[in-house]
């Protein structure tokens, strides 16, 4: 495939969406198809439109269609050392950079260089009347007008057609080790605090139920000198790589499963053992992945009880929305601002919230 | 008092019944908590821009959440506009008050709620300094890392509305990235949360959008933030150079060499001597600029990107590098670039302050055009320059007792955003518009676009009641303004009559 500029025809199509009052379910790659809530739309292909539009290594920006692959991008950051910090997952081999930001999802490194909103610096969006618009920009400081460009991260393509996207990328570090400690999950944010405070390099942290696996990433020096002081088992670079992977894209086989999978996000120091179920831990603890049937009302009442919120993230059973409800003041807020986006309600409808459209 | 009328007839067309308003008011909030008379409210007139000047109509001072919830729906079903204020310290005019409306003074919610250290979180109320989370912090080895220049008076609710930045953003991030919840109340009266203790929460990215919102969504009552660990060790360097080109591609270089420094900042020659005449820093007053490089993290990261720096620097024709030896030296090296406002207060009757953000390689271009602009105004310009993240400072100097000076400062001011658009930057990076820049948000914004934020505002406030004429240009103001942005090559606001 090569680099094409499809505003034109993507246009042409929500107009005629627009005037037809049909909606769109706007797709990349289709690689993350199984998250949130089923739409039954007619299709919206943005695949076409991709290529980067501009890369400036020595500014820390790139921008890029919304259709490119994130597999492109890498390749072309790699070759001046620089990355995605975001780490967004590729659950297929040409996930797109747009799904990565219509989608909200970050890798395991999130809560040490951060989310993929926290490195959005501008979008520009088709919106449902088929304006296109610019938000944000291509530099690091920008409070020119409201956030458009972080409120469509996770938006899920409810407010418009991501056309292009600016982030910030960051410098690749020199050096990466992985350890494979011996330490109960409940050890995950007491660890992680004491490596931190010491300024250790943490890049990942995952416990699969049995063992600790860190990964520290940072320049040579301060990458052997925490391998030296931190004891545990080493995991050798390739089976690292592969390890890290397998977390980062779910082909690891906590993962291989036709049942439920839940995604807690929750505040630091909870104690994982609060759940049932088979766990995965990541994020220092303020990730934790449940394999199995839960009782979704029972799960995502604990669940904000202790600060945080369940999804049903794969095998949703049915007859439940994938996402925790909102409080009624914020359902009001979302439902407005949706419309305000796309008054004819034609994109993803029922994607993020099933009842999104009823302002 | 700037030229041009500080708000619009569109802006201005509330009608309000003072003395129920008052009545009302005053049964809700205690004896000292409504200011009526016009001594009183004469404090509040203006911000940190205090070339403008606005009386509010009422001033109130709410102690609790209720009060605020209660004072918002008094407000709502009235139809009278409410301007939030934190401590007053916006440069662009976000506090100023709104002729036919309610000044909402945050300042008795001053408490830190809480400070865990276990899990590294604060939780106060938006009143709350800056400086003093940082200074509650302290004993737990914990800071709260955005450190405007305002930090020791500006508030932590006027930080999220402004999205504050600082010295140490390029790392840290801004505001945005170092709050995780906020409680506010919307027009309504009706209190939420947004944002929680997790890393993200399911929805819109509402936090996102209240930060820099400039108090045109809701009222901010509670701000959880994240603190993190003091660096273990600190390091700073001083490099100058004989021309700012060779201080830019160096910065460029820096980053290029996978070194994100902690701090990174930039003074032209006129800043380095009015800074080293205030404080004796030990600036080179021969070099046309002045590099100021922070390197932070555990020792040996540091000492890794210290060689690699002093190379780098070396590379792109420092004439000298001076790496402070001590905590003392460090101070006195920051010391110059952070005294340089009150430095140039000292060599100019009045400055002002712009602050727009260009993508980083354009900044001797752009650099050489503020001389140029300077020049036709008949004015002289000190650029102070957040050089990591491309974030320019330039200090207009004029003299206000001077006829026709502060009109010919605001035209400059007016030409330097337009040229940060110009080169793809953006006419605020960390300030706000407020009603400063209002009108360069038509050069920036084509209609669609700001209509799209009307409309935005229309979700969280129909009634336009919060912070009215204030960040977003309406329509009119762009076509009597008359510079508009042009894009794809179209003229923007087609519908509109030129006038």
């Amino acid at each position: 495939m090569t680099d094409a500029d499809c505003t034109k025809a993507i246009t042409a199509q929500v107009n005629s969406a627009q005037a037809d009052q049909q909606a769109l379910e706007i797709l990349g790659a289709g690689s993350k198809s199984f998250y949130a809530n089923r739409v039954t739309a007619a299709p919206l292909d943005i695949t076409a439109h991709r290529g980067i539009v501009n890369y400036e290594p020595t500014e820390l920006v790139l921008t890029a269609r919304a259709g490119t692959p994130l597999s492109e991008i890498a390749g072309v950051l790699g070759e001046q050392g620089q990355m995605l910090a975001f780490e967004p997952p590729s659950f297929c081999a040409d996930a797109t950079l747009g799904g990565a930001i219509a989608s909200g999802l970050s890798g395991p490194a999130r809560p040490y260089w951060g989310s993929v909103r926290d490195m959005v610096l501008g979008i520009q969006l088709l919106n449902g009347k088929g304006e296109l618009m610019r938000f944000g920009g291509q530099v690091m400081k920008n409070v020119a007008g409201y956030d458009v460009a972080r409120l469509n991260v996770g938006a899920l393509g409810t407010l418009g057609v991501i056309m292009e996207v600016s982030v910030k990328v960051l410098p690749a570090p020199a050096q990466h080790a992985s350890l494979v400690f011996e330490a109960p999950m409940i050890d995950c944010h007491t660890r992680s605090e004491q490596w931190l405070r010491a300024g250790r390099p943490l890049s990942a942290m995952l416990h699969d139920g049995e063992r600790l696996y860190v990964r520290l990433s940072g320049t040579e020096s301060a990458v052997a000198d925490a391998r030296t002081q931190l004891g545990g088992e080493p995991l050798d670079d390739k089976h690292a790589d592969t390890f890290w992977a397998s977390v980062h894209n779910q082909t690891h086989a906590f993962f291989a499963t036709e049942d439920p999978i839940w995604r807690l996000s929750l505040p630091p120091g909870i104690n994982p053992n609060e759940f049932d179920g088979e766990k995965l831990s990541e994020w220092s603890g303020q990730q934790l992945w449940l394999r199995g049937v839960q009782d979704a009302a029972a799960l995502r009442a604990k669940a904000a009880q202790l600060g945080g919120n369940a999804t049903a993230f794969r095998n949703k059973p049915d007859g439940i929305s994938a996402f925790q409800p909102l409080d009624a003041v914020k359902q009001q807020l979302h439902q407005r601002i949706k419309k305000s986006f796309d008054p004819h309600a034609i994109f993803n409808p029922g994607r993020l919230y099933p009842d999104l459209e009823e302002a | 008092m700037p030229a041009h009328a500080l708000f619009r007839q569109e802006d201005t067309q509330f009608d309000v019944a003072l003395d129920p308003l008052i009545q009302a008011l005053s049964e809700i909030l205690p004896n000292d908590g409504l200011i009526v008379h016009e001594a009183g409210r004469r404090a509040y007139e203006c911000d940190g821009l205090a070339a403008y000047k606005q009386l509010p109509l009422l001033v109130a001072v709410p102690e609790t959440i209720e009060q605020v919830q209660a004072i918002l729906r008094i407000c709502h079903e009235a139809g009278v506009p409410v301007v939030t204020r934190g401590s007053g310290t916006s440069l662009s005019g976000g506090a100023l008050p709104h002729p036919q409306g309610l000044l909402l003074a945050m300042g008795k919610f001053n408490r830190i709620r809480e400070i865990d250290p276990e899990r590294r979180i604060a939780r106060v109320e938006p009143g709350v300094r800056n400086l003093s989370i940082s200074e509650a912090a302290a004993p737990h080895g914990l800071y709260y890392a955005p450190d405007p220049s305002s930090q020791i008076a500006c508030s932590i609710g006027g930080n999220v509305g402004e999205n504050a930045g600082g010295v140490h953003c390029l790392k840290y991030g801004l505001t945005v990235h170092n709050v995780l919840a906020l409680r506010v109340i919307t027009m309504a009266g009706e209190l939420t949360t947004i944002g929680a203790e997790s890393l993200d929460s399911p929805g819109y990215d509402l936090l996102a959008l209240m930060h820099g919102s400039e108090g045109m969504l809701g009222v901010v009552v509670e701000v959880t933030v994240k603190l993190l660990p003091v660096p273990l060790t600190k390091q700073v360097l001083m490099a100058s150079f004989n021309d700012v080109e060779s201080g830019g591609h160096a910065v460029a270089g820096i980053i290029a060499d996978g070194i994100i420094p902690g701090g990174l900042e930039m003074m032209d020659g006129a800043a380095i001597q009015a800074a080293e005449d205030f404080v004796k820093a030990g600036y080179n007053t021969d070099a046309a600029a002045i590099l100021i490089c922070e390197l932070d993290g555990s020792e040996t990261e540091v000492a890794d990107q210290m060689t690699a720096v002093q190379a780098c620097l070396r590379k792109h024709g420092a004439s000298a590098i001076q790496v402070a030896a001590n905590d003392e030296e460090r101070k006195r090296f920051w010391a110059g670039r952070k005294a340089a406002f009150p430095a140039v207060g000292r060599i100019s009757p009045d400055y002002y302050c712009m602050d727009g953000t260009i993508p980083r390689k354009h900044l001797a271009y752009v650099l050489r055009r503020i001389s140029e602009l300077s020049a036709a105004q008949g004015l002289e310009t000190v650029n102070v320059f957040h050089a990591g993240d491309g974030n320019l400072h330039p200090l207009i100097l004029f003299d206000g007792n001077q006829p026709g000076q502060l009109d010919a400062a605001e035209t400059l001011g007016s030409e330097i955003l337009q040229l940060c658009v110009e080169v793809g930057g953006t006419v605020t990076g960390e300030h706000g518009v407020g009603v400063e820049k209002i009108n360069e948000m038509c050069v920036q914004f084509a209609t669609a676009e700001i209509e799209q934020f009307h409309a935005l505002k229309n979700a969280f406030d129909p009634e336009g009641l919060l912070n009215p004429g204030k960040a977003i240009p309406t329509l009119n103001r762009c076509a009597e303004f008359g510079r508009l942005h042009v894009h794809n090559g179209e003229l923007p606001h087609p519908d509109l009559e030129r006038l």
